[in-house]
């Protein structure tokens, strides 16, 4: 006969194991990878800020899985003259607290959108071409611009739908739910800043039915916590896997890897045009009477020094394609002409001699290490590959906040960087880091090189505000080509996203890396 | 006894005073938030509005008397990142924090002091050179690794707790914690023995050291010879007389388990203070680090001045001298 003590622990340990709360068959965990710093759609213009919003609101525009440009609440767009855009909306649409979705709604969104106090990253950036917005009749809308702005769709396809009602609502109030009402697929039910956001299933929504009658998702940083929860059954779904993970889970028969390229290309942007820069010595350490930078056979030997595949395969077990200019191929305005460059060290040595390098240089090069998917380790390997063809390259990592402030006061002269276009298309990076830095016109605002090609300048500046998508393509092909020919900087490739997820579920990836919950499936036969 | 607590108070009024200038100083040193927070796709226009909407446009010194003004009110701030109140942050993910540091020093506690006490009354048995041998483990096993270690074990091969997170909360007497539910207590578990583990050493060996001091004085001698029983010398005389050093080790680690979780709190996702001061300072959201430090501060020298005050209680020899009353 068992004693009093042992048999109540046996209790204990049997209520322990059967204490789950089973999951029913249409709700679904998910484990996202960034905090989601604010529930109000027009706070903070971060990714997993979106990310959020796009489940719970709708945009004038939407992007499919690689950034195409969709129908959301408009149906359709022209362009009446040259300043003048008509939206047809999508009728027949109502909010979650039941209001009707017309013109009045887009009135009141263009016009929070940009003003939300304390911001540290507007939707100024989406709002500000537009000068005007006119309302034809409640379905249908006008906006004018101040010049001819061909990217109006893209601009419009951030900026997330409120309610009338909701114009003058605080941040703390969407925080709140009291004005997260939108038109989205899913309603907010409940925001925990940094732990959790449950949302419920919206089943007036005008376009296909989620699946799923309630979401939960969890904010797991830890790389190696979330692939633990995946595993563990806690989540059904996560984003990012991180690239040490990857083959254990493709390995594993219980879960499924789901695989895209993102829009982020991960580069290295050089000084090419200070004459003294820092950093950048000869190999005894004196400083050079000219700066090796500013010559394009020097960078373009830098570039051939780089074994591409090398990375992608060793340090991120593939998760990244090789990369010859600013966005993959399928993107709008990427060029057929560009490749990666092909590893080749002799010819590096070659081209350096050439330039009038023949024992190469030193030069510093500066990384996040906090940032980009093995950020570090990618910078540590370059610097291997440039020493060996002749450049001595010291590495000096450091975290996000050091790195960006200094990096934009032009400390360094070598640095590692990233950029993600969000529009999809290339104007957003040749118009940010290589066209040449000018403050009124608001263009090279990440541009830490200093990078100046006037060619280049006025091929993006017509591709702006050419209104055709075809011309528009042509010309960005033909800046890409200008750029990567006079290697503005020299890009290493682009990131791959994998999701994974439990046997029998299956997602579209995307480009833009997000996660929604509405395109994440039951697959048939299970 | 009035004299020294105005001493203390004006003492903590000037450390808070001073630790307020050293990180407004050190963070303005590391960069600039804006850098961080902004859309890469920003312009130039678009930064310079951030920088004057997080009032980082004035110089520093003006930046500083701004937030003193905040600040004697009982305002530290909102934060860069989120938008709230910086203190109001905090406060709402203090329970988690506490609730986490609690169990983990209850842990220790119940733990480490009896197996101390073991290995400091039978030094030579097996079982003592077991336990030993575990404290050494306990202390030098990186905590990260250790977290992982246990989320491998017990939520991936065994299945038996769950991998992260904060479980479901209970009220019990008005106080809302994840202690009062089974769901809670499961996900307690192994974040709470994580950030135990190495205080369950220090406190193991401490116990011992102890211990094994206070055998040999002689007031044990006289008890024993007396004719006290053995478990009223161990439990009353030297259990009391060990407490001491234990105690200060205690408050010290009380303080810095509830200050500094991060670790733990970023392998189990647990809603916590600590991860957001390490969010933060990848932010340089000043405001919630500001506000963060000076209410650690003020927390340490509670306890500090609890630890003293309890000095007092246990040994008689230790009062709270005031000069000149």
């Amino acid at each position: 006969m068992l004693c009093h003590t042992t048999s109540a622990l046996l209790a204990v340990l049997a209520i322990l194991a059967v204490a789950f709360p089973i999951a029913a068959q249409d709700e679904i965990t998910i484990a996202l990878g960034a905090d989601v710093t604010s529930a109000d759609p027009h706070y903070h213009n971060l990714s997993p800020n979106n990310n959020l919003a796009a489940h719970i609101f709708d945009r004038l525009v939407h992007q499919d899985e690689r950034q195409g440009l969709i129908p959301g609440l408009a149906l359709s767009w022209r362009t009446i003259d040259d300043t003048t855009w008509e939206f047809h909306l999508r009728q027949g649409v109502r909010f979650h607290d039941g209001n009707p979705f017309d013109a009045q709604d887009i009135v009141a969104t263009l016009k929070r959108a940009p003003n939300v106090p304390n911001s540290p990253s507007s939707f100024g950036l989406y709002t500000k071409a537009i000068k005007e917005v006119i309302v034809v009749d409640p379905y249908t809308v006008r906006l004018k611009t101040a010049t001819p702005h061909a990217l109006l769709p893209n601009d419009l396809s951030s900026i997330y739908v409120i309610s009338r009602k909701a114009e003058s609502a605080s941040t703390a109030d969407f925080n709140t739910g009291k004005a997260t009402i939108g038109t989205g697929p899913f309603k907010l039910a409940e925001f925990v800043l940094k732990e959790k956001i449950v949302l419920t299933r919206n089943d007036n929504y005008w376009g296909p039915k989620p699946e799923w009658r309630r979401v939960t998702f969890k904010l797991i940083t830890n790389d190696s916590a979330r692939v633990a929860a995946l595993l563990a059954g806690d989540v059904q779904m996560i984003e990012n896997v991180s690239t040490p993970d990857i083959e254990r889970l493709k390995a594993n028969k219980d879960f499924a890897l789901f695989s895209a390229v993102s829009n982020r290309v991960i580069y290295l942007h050089l000084d090419s045009n200070r004459d003294q820069p820092p950093f950048v010595t000869d190999k005894a350490g004196k400083p050079l009477a000219k700066n090796p930078l500013k010559d394009v056979r020097v960078r373009r030997a830098m570039s051939k020094a780089i074994n591409r595949p090398a990375i992608v395969e060793r340090i991120m077990s593939g998760a990244a394609i090789p990369a010859g200019q600013l966005l993959p191929e399928g993107f709008f305005g990427v060029s057929p002409n560009l490749k990666a460059d092909a590893f080749d060290p002799a010819g590096a040595r070659k081209l350096l001699a050439e330039a009038g390098y023949p024992d190469g240089f030193r030069v510093t090069l500066h990384s996040p290490n906090d940032r980009y998917v093995n950020d570090e380790q990618i910078a540590q390997a370059v610097a291997q590959m440039l020493t060996q063809a002749g450049i001595d390259t010291r590495v000096e990592a450091m975290p996000s906040a050091p790195f960006f402030t200094r990096a934009t006061k032009l400390e360094f002269s070598l640095m590692l960087v990233g950029w993600g276009s969000g529009t999809g298309e290339t104007s957003s990076p040749l118009r940010s880091l290589l066209a040449t830095f000018d403050k009124d016109k608001g263009t090279g605002a990440a541009n830490r090189g200093r990078y100046s090609n006037p060619k280049m300048d006025a091929l993006v500046e017509q591709a702006l505000v050419t209104v055709d998508d075809q011309k528009r393509a042509k010309l960005l092909a033909e800046a890409s080509e200008v750029a990567m020919n006079d290697v503005g900087i020299i890009p290493l490739h682009y990131q791959v996203s994998f999701w994974g997820a439990r046997k029998g579920l299956t997602y579209l990836p995307r480009a833009d890396e997000y996660t929604l919950a509405h395109l994440v499936q039951k697959s048939k036969g299970n | 006894m009035t004299v020294f607590l105005i001493r203390r108070l004006l003492q903590s009024v000037a450390v808070l005073f001073v630790m307020s200038l050293i990180v407004f100083a050190g963070v303005y040193a590391i960069g600039n938030p804006v850098d961080i927070l902004i859309s890469p796709e920003a312009d130039q226009g678009e930064r310079e509005r951030a920088i004057r909407a997080l009032g980082l446009d004035l110089p520093l010194h003006q930046q500083y008397l701004v937030f003193l003004r905040k600040a004697v009110t009982g305002n530290l701030g909102e934060s860069f990142v989120f938008s709230e109140p910086a203190l109001g942050l905090i406060l709402k993910r203090m329970p988690a924090t506490l609730e986490l540091a609690l169990a983990a020093m209850v842990l220790a506690v119940v733990v480490g002091i009896p197996l101390g006490m073991w290995t400091g009354l039978y030094p030579g048995a097996p079982s003592s050179r077991t336990i030993m041998v575990g404290s050494i483990l306990g202390f030098s096993l990186p905590t990260f690794w250790v977290g992982l270690m246990l989320i491998m074990v017990f939520a991936v091969m065994l299945g038996w707790l769950p991998s992260t997170g904060r479980g479901q909360t209970g009220t019990v007497l008005g106080v809302t914690s994840s202690i009062f539910t089974v769901d809670g207590l499961r996900h307690l578990v192994l974040p709470a023995f994580n950030l135990a583990l190495f205080r369950i050493a220090l406190i193991i060996r401490l116990t011992r050291a102890g211990v094994r001091e206070t055998l040999l004085q002689d007031f044990v001698k006289y008890a024993r010879a007396k004719g006290l029983r053995e478990r009223r010398v161990i439990f009353v005389h030297v259990l009391k007389n060990i407490l001491i050093p234990v105690l200060t080790v205690l408050g010290l680690e009380l303080g810095g388990v509830i200050a500094f979780a991060v670790v733990t709190e970023t392998i189990f996702a647990w809603p916590g203070m600590g991860k957001l001061l390490v969010d933060s300072f990848n932010h340089l959201d000043r405001p919630v680090i500001v506000a963060y430090l000076l209410l650690m501060v003020c927390m340490f020298i509670a306890i500090n001045f609890l630890v003293d005050a309890l000095y007092s209680v246990l040994d008689p020899r230790v009062r709270i001298v005031t000069r000149g009353t």
